[in-house]
């Protein structure tokens, strides 16, 4: 099974993330925010990232720039997930390495078709 | 309403829009027709079917067509069919069509314009492939509010990301306020026109390639052949049809074969091969997602994978240059 770390410092969005990301069937694990999800990234590191952008100690942008230096970094699926909704925002995230970007609010549509276009699903 | 009434309206539906409606659909009818009624000032639907039958209730009748539609759309819908026009159809179309250079693909069941630009997309990313080839790309529906939405090209961002891969989102897109518009490049390829798939085809002229997709669900078999049909007749010999997710030819027409292989992907029968075995070749080697069913082509590298970077610093200013 694969594993999708889910990244946010809202517990109420990781849950509702966690649950449409279970129910693609993938083992999920939650980090509030980059420096946890960095230490877990280093453990086990996973096969897609769900991250939020605004975080407090490391947000979104620092994490991704750490986690594409580790070894084996640049393995997972990065998929921002944030209420910035612009074209600026996008593209930063993606000249920093993200893969995809979705826009908050979200849906299981949105996600599912995310991962598919990511090539997480078959 | 009385059950006559109720059957009336379900005849009329059939007759003008083909859309069958079955005996337990009654609530369908209620909730999508009531705001119709009260637009019109009637006090019931009762009221308004009575208004129907009288003659010149044109615009009436109309509005009950219009609301009895369903236009729900995605880009890239389904995934699958996008990838197969990039790596079956458009290879076999840029081959056979070398000399005459023209194609023409028709989005049979248009809607909102989501299939519509998606195939633009398509083409604008082969660009490269295409100097000097005149394309055009036909989306008709019988809808004129879901047109004029196509026409518009602004979606929310809700649309957009049902389907939009972020690259494409950012090169083929602009922002502007909650909405995000289609790039003038890819609205310039497509044109909406009004059109009702029982009515005689022969208008339109030929097409190289036909999305006719998530309709027939709607119709009857009758009304499916005889639709599929007379679509063979405004197809080149090669031509390619693709279906919705849900729908078949199997059984209601002979005019077109299965591409072999290829789930949901038909090519007009009694002419040349089908896909040679190079086409199929690019297939495996550059297919942006995983294919969704278990076909032949094994999932390499999504395409969004690749030109990321490139995407976010330079193409959507290029897009755009024009219109600043
Ligand atoms: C669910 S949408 C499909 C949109 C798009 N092809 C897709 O697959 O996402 C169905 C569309 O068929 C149109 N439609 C229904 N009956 C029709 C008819 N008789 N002629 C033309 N269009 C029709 C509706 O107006 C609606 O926009």
């Amino acid at each position: 099974m694969s594993y999708c770390l889910i990244v946010d410092d809202s517990a109420v969005i990781r849950k509702v993330a966690r649950h449409i990301i279970e129910s693609l069937e993938f083992e999920t694990d939650e980090a509030a925010d980059g420096s946890i999800a960095l230490k877990k990234c280093r453990e086990n590191m996973p096969d897609a990232v769900l991250l939020d952008w605004n975080m407090p100690k490391m947000d979104g942008m620092a994490f991704i720039k750490a986690l594409r230096q580790e070894e084996n970094g640049k393995k997972p699926k990065v998929i921002f997930c944030t209420t910035e909704n612009d074209a600026k925002h996008i593209s930063q995230a993606i000249t920093a390495g993200a893969d995809e970007f979705v826009m908050k609010p979200f849906d299981k549509t949105i996600l599912e078709t995310k991962f598919q276009q990511v090539g997480l699903l078959d | 309403m009385t059950p006559d009434q109720f059957n009336f309206l379900r005849a009329f539906l059939k007759e003008h829009s083909g859309l069958v409606l079955g005996e337990d659909k009654r609530y369908l009818l209620d909730s999508r027709l009531n705001p119709v009624a009260k637009q019109f000032n009637h006090a019931s639907l009762s009221d308004m079917v009575v208004a129907l039958k009288r003659p010149g209730a044109q615009k009436l009748s109309d509005a009950i067509i219009e609301a009895m539609t369903i236009n729900e759309s995605f880009f890239f819908r389904d995934m699958t069919p996008f990838d197969n026009f990039r790596n079956i159809m458009l290879p076999h179309m840029l081959k056979e069509r070398a000399t005459s250079r023209k194609l023409r693909i028709w989005s049979a069941a248009a809607s909102t314009g989501q299939e519509g630009y998606s195939l633009a997309i398509e083409l604008l990313e082969q660009k490269s492939k295409m100097s000097g080839w005149r394309t055009e790309i036909l989306g008709t529906d019988l809808s004129t509010e879901a047109l004029a939405k196509a026409r518009a090209g602004a979606y929310t961002q809700f649309e957009v990301q049902r389907g939009m891969p972020s690259n494409l989102l950012m090169k083929y897109f602009k922002q502007q306020g909650a909405e995000w518009m289609v790039a003038p490049a890819v609205k310039s390829m497509v044109t909406y026109k009004p059109f009702n798939l029982l009515k005689e085809f022969r208008s339109l002229g030929q097409f190289d390639i036909v999305f006719c997709r998530n309709v027939l669900i709607y119709f009857d078999r009758e009304t499916k052949a005889d639709i599929l049909q007379r679509m063979a007749k405004q197809m080149a010999p090669d031509g390619y049809l693709v279906l919705g997710a849900a729908e078949t030819i199997i059984g209601l027409s002979d005019a077109y074969k299965m591409v072999p292989g290829v789930r949901g992907l038909y090519q007009r029968s009694a002419d040349k091969a089908a896909i040679p075995a190079k086409a199929k070749t690019t297939a495996a080697a550059s297919d942006r997602w995983k294919a969704k069913k278990a076909t032949a082509i094994p999932a390499v590298k999504p395409r969004t994978a690749r030109p990321l970077r490139a995407v976010a610093s330079s193409s959507r200013t290029n897009l755009f240059a024009k219109n600043r």
